[in-house]
């Protein structure tokens, strides 16, 4: 009964933050979320079965917010370089880095937690700027600048952990990726900090306007008197930050850091997290929100397959296919083309809305001027 | 003085690369300059080498191609599963190759239809065929199939004394010659080199863009099952889990290789150049002893860096007027 209750407000409350986005353009990655969800309410049991235990909660849901946040903070980074016309290929290498700096500091250097997260925050900021050097500083292609990180940093990570699996209990630095605060993952409380802190960045200062110029039309921004190289520096040490932020959630869920494995072909759910959040890849225009929840998508979607006990091996069929779909829908051409087949639903469905009283369609549409 | 082309600039780079790495491990150790280890590289090499010199042809279009590891393995189980099911070898391979061509067909198809960025693409690639690799078998196969076991072997040369040639590495040889004869001198090559360098100048001058990029990936594809193939001899199985991240080592290959990843310039005879450097760095580091394998990533992420500066300052060059 009380599940049922819960459901219930949960969807009132979703359909509501749906309905006040419906004009905006991250209207879509919520719906499909949305759909994803509504999907598992029906046909997977148990999944939206959220139980509290000793003051936290635990469930499918939370699972989807805890685990995606790797994805998440990854994203706000990718999402700021992809607007700037760029691609960063490397931050699952930098989350290596970062973890395996760490765990290093922790374990065999006896540092306190406090100086070795510092420390594989600094290093993730400085392979972000490296990144950045490359990129703004010598003109060359942002995959293949990136390339170079991806390939040579998980180097540079076994040579920091010597090729070993560091193991680490100490309470701060395992808090990170499995403590709970407000009866919530911490996690979640990370990821929404960095999010709000990243929106002020970039709304409430003319960073974004710059970088969404830049992304636009390099040689016009820089005509226009904006420090254009400046502008894509800092977005690529942004990136580095978060990679590294992520790094250090991810060595800290599984307690230990695995220079191999941690953020393996992460960066690729990111760049994905962000183009389902409606941001193009030829740069411009972004949605960090909508990159947000991309990522959210893409766990739950990940999670989805796992309660319904698709191995974790076959995952990636759908994942390709949802890619591919988005980005259809996305591609101009494609929506181009069929047009036509959906005209002829339209031909249904606007009469239809013709035929209703008036004073209700005005109603639904606000925004509309009276006639 | 010589007049140098400037073109060529990135291939003599490579090649004196190549000498250097060579001189270096020859000097070091005593066993390193002799036919045997030149054999072992081609040999080891040579599933990588195949599938980069189908990622040239992509990067000389001025594309990417990230499904080649998956598709590597997608081949390698695919065939392991079909010689188990009791298929003839000749009858699994072409199967399994032309899977992986329509595979490329059908991703240069999205990419030019739809305008999809390629890099996209080949990610969704990427994914799907790995996933569809783990659904034929979720664990490896071995081969044991006469024709590997017994014919294979003899098919292998003796070129110098102690140094058998192996049958992976004419196959290696083999497509690199057919993939610089398709490159230099086929209709179909001038028209990768011009789309490469720029597409609206080649849609002008009345290249086939569509027919041509579709074509391209599906040689990708084609010579990534290839890949695939010399893989199932090289390792006599087949695992849909192995050959994770291939196609780093062979965008990695056609790089050093002298390769412009902007596309347009590059040769692949480079390309084996490339397989060749990373092999023998690879190889200097086990003849080392005490070196750990992670110093190859961070040498291969050196030499990259290196020549992807090289071919900016080229470029840089070549762009200023005279």
């Amino acid at each position: 009964m009380i599940n049922w209750v819960s459901d219930l407000l949960f969807w009132l409350f979703f359909g509501a933050i749906l309905y006040s986005l419906r004009h905006q353009r991250i209207f879509w990655t919520v719906g499909a979320l949305g759909l994803l969800m509504l999907f598992n309410q029906f046909f997977t049991p148990g999944f939206f079965h959220v139980q509290l235990l000793d003051g936290h909660f635990y469930g499918s849901r939370i699972d989807v917010l805890n685990q995606g946040a790797k994805v998440m903070l990854l994203s706000l980074g990718m999402v700021l370089v992809i607007a700037t016309g760029g691609v960063d290929l490397s931050v699952g290498a930098v989350m290596a880095i970062s973890a395996a700096v760490s765990s290093r500091l922790l374990v065999t250097e006896h540092q306190p937690a406090g100086i070795a997260i510092a420390a594989a925050l600094l290093i993730s900021v400085v392979a972000g700027a490296w990144n950045g050097l490359l990129v703004a500083g010598f003109g060359i292609q942002p995959i293949i600048a990136t390339l170079v990180l991806m390939v040579a940093g998980r180097g540079v990570a076994q040579l920091v952990t010597e090729g070993q699996i560091i193991n680490f209990l100490d309470p701060t630095m395992v808090y990170l990726g499995n403590g709970h605060l407000f009866a919530l993952p911490f996690t979640v409380t990370l990821v929404l900090v960095m999010l709000i802190l990243t929106l002020f960045l970039v709304r409430r200062t003319a960073l974004g306007l710059f970088i969404e110029s830049v992304g636009d039309n390099y040689e016009a921004s820089r005509y226009s008197g904006i420090n254009a190289m400046q502008v894509k520096f800092l977005v690529y040490t942004f990136s580095g930050f978060c990679a590294g932020l992520a790094g250090l959630v991810a060595c800290s869920n599984i307690k230990s850091a695995d220079a191999n494995n941690i953020g393996l072909y992460l960066e690729l759910d990111a760049i994905l997290a962000v183009v389902v959040g409606g941001t193009s890849l030829v740069g411009g225009r972004f949605y960090l929100v909508g990159a947000v929840v991309g990522a959210l998508f893409i766990q739950a979607l990940t999670t989805t397959l796992y309660a319904r006990n698709v191995s974790s091996d076959v995952s990636p069929v759908p994942k390709a296919l949802v890619i591919i779909a988005v980005c259809l829908f996305e591609s101009d051409v494609f929506r181009a083309r069929m047009a036509p087949l959906f005209r002829p639903l339209g031909r249904i469905f606007k009469p239809l809305g013709s035929r209703l009283p008036r004073k209700l369609v005005t109603a639904l549409r606000h925004d509309s001027p009276e006639p | 003085m010589i007049h140098l082309n400037p073109k060529y600039i990135p291939l003599l780079a490579t090649a004196a690369v190549l000498i250097a790495v060579f001189g270096t491990g020859s000097f070091l150790y005593p066993n390193f300059g002799t036919p045997r280890v030149i054999v072992n590289l081609l040999g080891d090499g040579a599933f990588v080498g195949v599938a980069a010199v189908g990622e040239s042809f992509v990067i000389l279009s001025g594309g990417i191609d990230l499904s080649v590891g998956s598709m590597v393995a997608f081949v390698g189980i695919l065939i392991a599963r079909l010689l188990q099911a009791g298929f003839d070898p000749f009858l699994a391979m072409g199967v399994a190759l032309g899977i992986g061509t329509a595979a490329g067909a059908i991703m240069g198809c999205l990419i030019y239809f739809f305008e999809m960025p390629p890099f996209l693409v080949t990610l969704a690639g990427l994914f799907c065929l790995r996933g569809l690799g783990f659904l034929i078998h979720p664990e490896s196969i071995g081969i044991d199939h006469p024709f590997y076991a017994e014919f294979l072997p003899q098919l292998s040369i003796l070129v110098a004394p102690k140094a058998v040639l192996p049958f992976t590495a004419i196959c290696f040889l083999a497509s690199v010659i057919a993939g610089t004869f398709v490159a230099g001198f086929t209709r179909f090559g001038r028209y990768v080199y011009a789309i490469g360098s720029s597409e609206s100048s080649a849609r002008l001058m009345g290249v086939p863009i569509g027919r041509t990029k579709i074509t391209t990936y599906a040689l990708a594809g084609f010579f990534s099952a290839c890949g695939g193939v010399v893989s199932t001899f090289y390792m006599q199985s087949g695992n849909p889990a192995s050959f994770v991240g291939l196609e780093l080592d062979a965008i990695a290959a056609v790089v050093i290789g002298g390769t412009l990843l902007t596309g347009g310039v590059g040769y692949i005879p480079g390309t084996l150049m490339g397989i060749l450097i990373l092999g023998l760095i690879q190889t200097i580091i086990t003849f080392n002893g005490t070196l750990n394998s992670w110093w190859t990533k961070i040498v291969i992420g050196a030499l990259l860096l290196i020549f992807i500066v090289l071919q900016r300052l080229i470029s840089r060059h070549a762009t200023q007027p005279a």
